[in-house]
């Protein structure tokens, strides 16, 4: 018994001596539930761009090591699984994409200064003053007011129906488009909200038809999208169906098939950008894991790149030092090519970069116009 | 409800019946290569198998002499499998269903109808009138019912009353595939899909009555008509709530539900 404990004590020891050193980044994200989509996606980006790292030799010599949990799209399993992860001392935490799972587990890892990358959209959760939170994407703040002026500028519409989700993303996105719309003397004529995971999307049309309004404005996640779509298709909505990524990405054009042709609206992600590292790396993952990415699977990746670029910045794996790095930083893809496009985080780690206008055409998203980053940072 | 009528079966995993169906197509097509028609027929002839003969033999029989409840209790139980298994083996995203009729809509007198949902209520109607047609006109239908009414009795006058529940069982798996093939490509098909279908399913028939196979579709109707009337022109936020209503109304009015008859038993 004793040289039995011995020997596997000393093949531990020798196990861990030869081992390379890592870095712990683990991916708290929805892998199950409504959020299965945004999550597989944004998992799947991250995975692309760690193995990318890793087989270039890591991130200072460190390989990532990435475990993943799945928050089921629940906001109290990711804080459980935000917990954990922080037990595991993790560097960064990548993830979770649902708004209202990151808002509530955003403080557990603000408290042990982990700083976290996440693909939540909800203005507010960077107005909460934490400074160990960074989007990979635009906040509502910030795509509202681009989808605002397509709609005063682009379309000419003096009325516009909203149809939202019920949840965190859904509401903190009505509210905030509500707004705009108001500042721009645009009517919200029809006001409809729905349920995460809503299967029957009849009776919503019904009413949205029923309210004759100039466009549609659709905010729900990726299923729910699909869903609405075809049901609109069935009952023979001829107006303008105006989105954001979560109606126009490739995952709801697969879902939606046919009846996603015509919509339209801004997109701040897409693997169909004209850009040609963007086309470069939806060919890559496609490849890898044999499906076309949406506006998720960017995220991912650029996160992890984001922290690669800032980590190898700094010379040192410092928590403190990296979230405070990332503040303000513009990272170009001349320094790091894995962030595919020019991008800022601001100090409250909201995005700035290139968006696009976008519309579905034959079932593939096509990208009408390029609109410039808002400003610039250092 | 006609599980119920032969066999005293409550079967909590039928949302999980209807969800699965759409599944074994999907996986047929995947990974066994066949054209949609080709997997449509292999998945209803899966779903007799798996949620016909070996949910009776497998399931059903092994737990009903235990009682209403272990059974109640191992349907649960079986739905949970279902569910996580289709979300490990397959996806837990929800997945594109192809249809099997057009999706292009009719203008009738200014009105635009889909040619999908008028297939789905034809094919809704044929099932209802065949399955009330071989319940009432046929002589294996009529033995069907009297193994619901009396099994004992049915024994005696000759009747193969074992063979009759394994009918019903069939019948059941072969109506939750077609419902799977008429829903799916409008729901997409999606491990999560029997939590809501099962639960309406399972609110109509106690609206309409457990015990009559017209009261559940008449039942169906009455919850579907007023949900979407009530998130169409009343409240979309509390349409979920409707038929919860509804149910409690039922049974503190009518406990046998609309359409259903007082039922006695021997306690």
């Amino acid at each position: 018994m004793m040289k039995s404990f011995i020997a596997i004590s000393l093949a531990l020891g020798a196990a861990g001596a030869s081992a390379q050193p890592t870095v712990n980044m683990p991916i708290v994200i929805e892998l199950s539930g409504a959020g299965a989509v945004s999550g597989t996606n944004f998992r799947d980006g991250a995975v692309l761009a760690i193995e990318e790292i890793n087989a270039k030799g890591g991130i200072l010599k460190r390989k990532i090591n990435a475990p993943q949990a799945d928050t089921q799209s629940n906001p109290g399993i990711s804080r459980a699984q935000v917990q954990k992860a922080i037990d595991g001392d993790p560097y960064v935490i990548l993830g979770p994409v649902f708004s209202g799972s990151v808002k509530a587990n955003m403080a557990l890892a603000q408290q042990a200064e982990v700083p976290q990358i996440v693909g939540a959209e909800a203005a507010e959760i960077t107005q909460a003053g934490n400074p160990y939170i960074f989007r990979t994407s635009f906040g509502q703040q910030m795509s509202m007011p681009k989808i605002a002026n397509y709609l005063r500028d682009g379309l000419k519409a003096r009325t516009v129906a909203v149809l939202w989700v019920n949840n965190d993303f859904g509401k903190g996105g009505r509210d905030t488009f509500v707004k705009e719309m108001a500042a721009r003397n645009i009517k919200v004529v029809s006001d409809v909200s729905t349920e995460s995971g809503q299967m029957d999307f009849a009776a919503d049309v019904v009413k949205l038809k029923g309210a004759n309004a100039d466009a549609i404005f659709v905010y729900t996640n990726e299923e729910e999208s699909a869903r609405f779509l075809r049901e609109a298709r069935k009952q023979g909505i001829d107006k303008p169906l105006i989105g954001e990524t979560t109606l126009l990405g490739q995952k709801v054009i697969d879902l939606a098939g046919p009846a996603a042709n015509g919509a339209r609206g801004h997109v701040g992600l897409s693997a169909d950008a004209p850009v040609p590292a963007v086309l470069a790396f939806k060919e890559k993952f496609s490849k890898r894991f044999g499906y076309v990415p949406d506006h998720n699977g960017i995220k991912g990746y650029t996160g992890v790149y984001a922290v690669k670029y800032a980590t190898e910045k700094i010379g040192r794996f410092d928590r403190k030092l990296l979230a405070k790095t990332l503040h303000g930083l513009t990272i170009k893809p001349e320094q790091e090519p894995g962030i595919l496009m020019e991008t800022t985080w601001d100090n409250n780690g909201d995005i700035d970069r290139i968006s696009f206008l976008a519309e579905v055409v034959e079932g593939k998203q096509r990208i009408v116009q390029t609109l410039p980053k808002l400003g610039s940072g250092k | 409800m006609l599980l119920w009528q032969t066999s005293q079966t409550i079967n909590f995993a039928q949302g999980e019946f209807v969800m699965l169906p759409a599944f074994f197509v999907l996986a047929a097509m995947k990974f066994g290569g066949l054209s949609f028609p080709m997997a449509m027929l292999a998945g209803f002839a899966v779903s007799l198998l798996v949620l016909g003969l070996l949910f009776k033999r497998l399931v059903v029989e092994p737990v009903i002499r235990h009682g209403v409840l272990p059974l109640v209790i191992s349907t649960i139980a079986l739905a949970i499998l279902m569910k996580e298994g289709v979300k490990e083996f397959y996806a837990a995203d929800a997945q594109p269903f192809p249809a099997a009729w057009a999706t292009t809509n009719l203008q009738v007198a200014g009105m635009v109808v889909s040619v999908q949902n008028l297939v789905i209520i034809a094919v809704a109607a044929l099932a209802v009138a065949a399955l009330q047609y071989f319940l009432a006109g046929t002589r294996t239908g009529r033995s069907m019912q009297a193994t619901a009414q009396n099994p004992a009795l049915a024994r005696v006058l000759g009747i193969p009353v074992g063979r009759m529940v394994l009918y019903t069982f069939l019948i059941n798996a072969g109506l939750v595939a077609l419902a799977s093939f008429l829903v799916s490509p409008i729901y997409l098909a999606k491990f999560t899909n029997g939590e809501t279908l099962g639960l309406v399913a399972f609110v109509a028939a106690i609206v309409g009555g457990f015990n009559q196979v017209r009261g559940a579709i008449a039942g169906g109707l009455l919850l579907g008509v007023v949900d979407n009337f009530v998130a169409a022109y009343l409240s979309a936020q509390y349409r979920a709530a409707i038929p919860l209503f509804l149910l409690i109304a039922v049974i503190l009015l009518r406990p046998q539900g609309l359409l259903g008859r007082v039922e006695e038993r021997t306690v």
